[in-house]
């Protein structure tokens, strides 16, 4: 498997990662690389092995469906590099 | 009095307890430590105003007439992946620049509520991602060992390089750290100290900020093993906060520390001697292997025949949990936000924060983690390392079936190397770095690495034990066998 660069510029763009255009024909060779040493996992035989999900065989804990927290509105917003008005301030999303 | 950064948890807690000392004069000893290492660079965010004030609490603590937790007053580094209330903590990234979280990760609030000083954050490699603490916002953490006179600066191992360093330093008693692939125990390796990775779920990774969730798991990294066990209890147990926690009672590890292993079977795998591994390593190795059997242990080859994969598993498994993870940084919430430009959209503004705020590594994994689960490649990368992972946890499990009781390995294929060394390599020869300690978290057991020996160069050199799920008490005390039969007393000499 080979990494051209229409698929390094998608899998940044789908990362929502700006590589700029000079830059992935590197990017490329290092996915070249790193999927390179992945590949494997080509030669091992996986039949009828389930994939895992967890490592500990247990059941993920439930609580009651009920309110716990709240009520934190400037906790939430004291790291925001932009807020106004308690909420915060992005970029016009919808046109 | 001087020399009290020197003294081991167990030593320190002994005369805080005997009212020999206090932990104000232990704290101040270690901070005066602290300003004299910035050539380490290993603390990032001194605390020394909340050090003071914990140290007082737990000097009024030490006062009472109850006694007071193992941990109370005892002075501790904290890596920079734990969330700590009002106190900077940017996982060595730039992209959580100035964040200061609301909220106190679990194993922190554990050890504080223990009585524990903080002394202050600790250098990482950024989110975790890297075996040689080079990638991180802070610049390097320098190892305090040296080659000979050589005075090359060497790496304290990675992620955990800066918890590695103060510790080995005596900046502190003991430091949290948290293993991905081998992140505690390859450091602790590389600077002579000891490092445990408790099984999966054994501590809470709530407020940890999170790389891998189905790898990370935090530890003690300390001066001994009996400090490794009385740091490890104070951090673990289970937290209704995190839904992968054990509900499983907390044993007293370190009263499990008997140092008789007298019937205890160790596996040594014979997938582990691999070509090319350097003859220090190999000697190393067998040394361990006689000392378990000095110490009255049964010896036996076993074969976990999945080893090899275990690396392209983790390097699929990693880069896809961590690509989910980091999709939080977008620079709505907190950290950097990119200045934008007229007419950019939010878009621009997440592809602009990211590639600005996310160094090469985390850049390069993220993009590898997108890949693996894009449309197309789920199944062929993804879905077929989770089932190679499966067979890894079950070769452990045969063994394990089979009445082994601990395994013993190295814990990393050579000593540390100088940094910048590995510049040019590329990222595949560095993740060799975590060959022998990454399908323990793929098998989510725990493991712990011990210093047992120093290389032509005078470097330390680690020995890895790996245990049964859940028997910390068990692996801990097969690791103070080891620790009583290694006899290693080496420190680095002190040129910072």
């Amino acid at each position: 498997m080979s990494i051209d660069l229409e698929t390094a510029a998608k899998v940044a763009k789908l990362a929502r990662i700006r590589v700029e255009k000079e830059a992935l024909p590197a990017l490329a060779d290092e996915f070249n690389t790193i999927l390179g040493f992945i590949e494997q996992l080509s030669e091992v035989d996986v039949e009828g092995v389930e994939p895992m999900v967890s490592v500990t065989p247990m059941r993920l804990k439930r609580r009651v469906d009920t309110v716990t927290d709240g009520d934190q509105q400037a906790a939430v917003l004291s790291n925001a590099p932009d807020a106004r008005e308690g909420f915060f301030a992005v970029p016009k999303v919808v046109e | 009095m001087s020399g009290l950064n020197t003294l081991t948890i167990a030593e320190a807690r002994d005369k805080l307890r005997a009212k020999d000392i206090t932990s104000t004069e232990l704290t101040e000893a270690c901070l005066a430590q602290i300003d004299t290492a910035g050539a380490l660079n290993a603390f990032v965010h001194g605390t020394a105003d909340l050090a003071r004030q914990q140290a007082a609490r737990a000097d009024e603590r030490l006062q009472g007439a109850d006694e007071t937790p193992a941990m109370c007053g005892i002075p501790l580094g904290i890596k920079d992946l734990f969330c700590t209330k009002g106190v900077a903590s940017q996982a060595g990234s730039a992209i959580l620049n100035g964040f200061q979280p609301e909220y106190e990760s679990t194993v922190t609030q554990n050890l504080f509520d223990a009585g524990s000083v903080m002394l202050g954050k600790l250098n990482m490699d950024e989110f975790a991602m890297g075996s040689s603490n080079e990638t991180s916002t802070y610049g390097n953490a320098v190892n305090p060992w040296r080659r000979g006179n050589d005075d090359a600066a060497l790496t304290p191992g990675g992620s955990s390089g800066g918890s590695a360093s103060a510790v080995a330093a005596d900046l502190c008693l003991g430091a949290t750290g948290t293993d991905t692939g081998g992140s505690i125990r390859q450091p602790a390796a590389f600077t002579g100290i000891t490092g445990i990775k408790p099984t999966y779920g054994r501590c809470s990774r709530w407020g940890i900020v999170a790389f891998a969730s189905s790898l990370d798991q935090a530890g003690p990294m300390t001066k001994d093993v009996r400090d490794a066990a009385i740091m490890l209890e104070a951090m673990c147990g289970h937290d209704p906060k995190d839904s992968t926690s054990a509900d499983l009672a907390v044993p007293n590890f370190e009263a499990m520390l008997t140092g008789d292993i007298k019937g205890k079977v160790i596996g040594i795998p014979r997938e582990y001697r691999m070509d090319g591994m350097p003859d220090e390593i190999e000697k190393l190795w067998a040394d361990g292997t006689a000392m378990m059997k000095d110490a009255g242990a049964t010896v036996r080859d076993i074969s976990l025949p999945h080893t090899k994969y275990a690396l392209p598993t983790y390097y699929v498994i990693a880069p896809a949990e961590a690509s989910s993870n980091l999709a939080r940084y977008d620079g709505v919430r907190y950290g950097h936000r990119a200045t934008l430009a007229q007419g950019d959209g939010i878009t621009e503004m997440y592809e602009k924060t990211r590639a600005e705020g996310f160094g090469p590594e985390v850049q390069r994994r993220v993009m590898v983690g997108t890949y693996v689960l894009s449309a197309g490649f789920y199944d062929a990368y993804y879905n077929r390392a989770r089932k190679v992972r499966t067979l890894i946890k079950r070769d452990f499990e045969n063994v394990f079936a089979d009445g082994i009781d601990a395994i013993l390995t190295p814990a990393t294929p050579s000593a540390a190397f100088g940094l910048g060394e590995m510049a040019d390599a590329d990222p595949v020869a560095m993740y060799l770095n975590d060959v022998f300690t990454v399908t323990v978290n793929l098998a989510g057991l725990p493991g712990i690495s011990v210093p047992a020996g120093l290389d032509r160069q005078g470097l330390p050199l680690g020995l890895q034990l790996i245990g049964r799920p859940w028997e910390e008490g068990d692996l801990l005390n097969c690791a103070y066998a080891l620790e009583g039969a290694a006899g290693f007393v080496a420190k680095p000499g002190k040129w910072w």
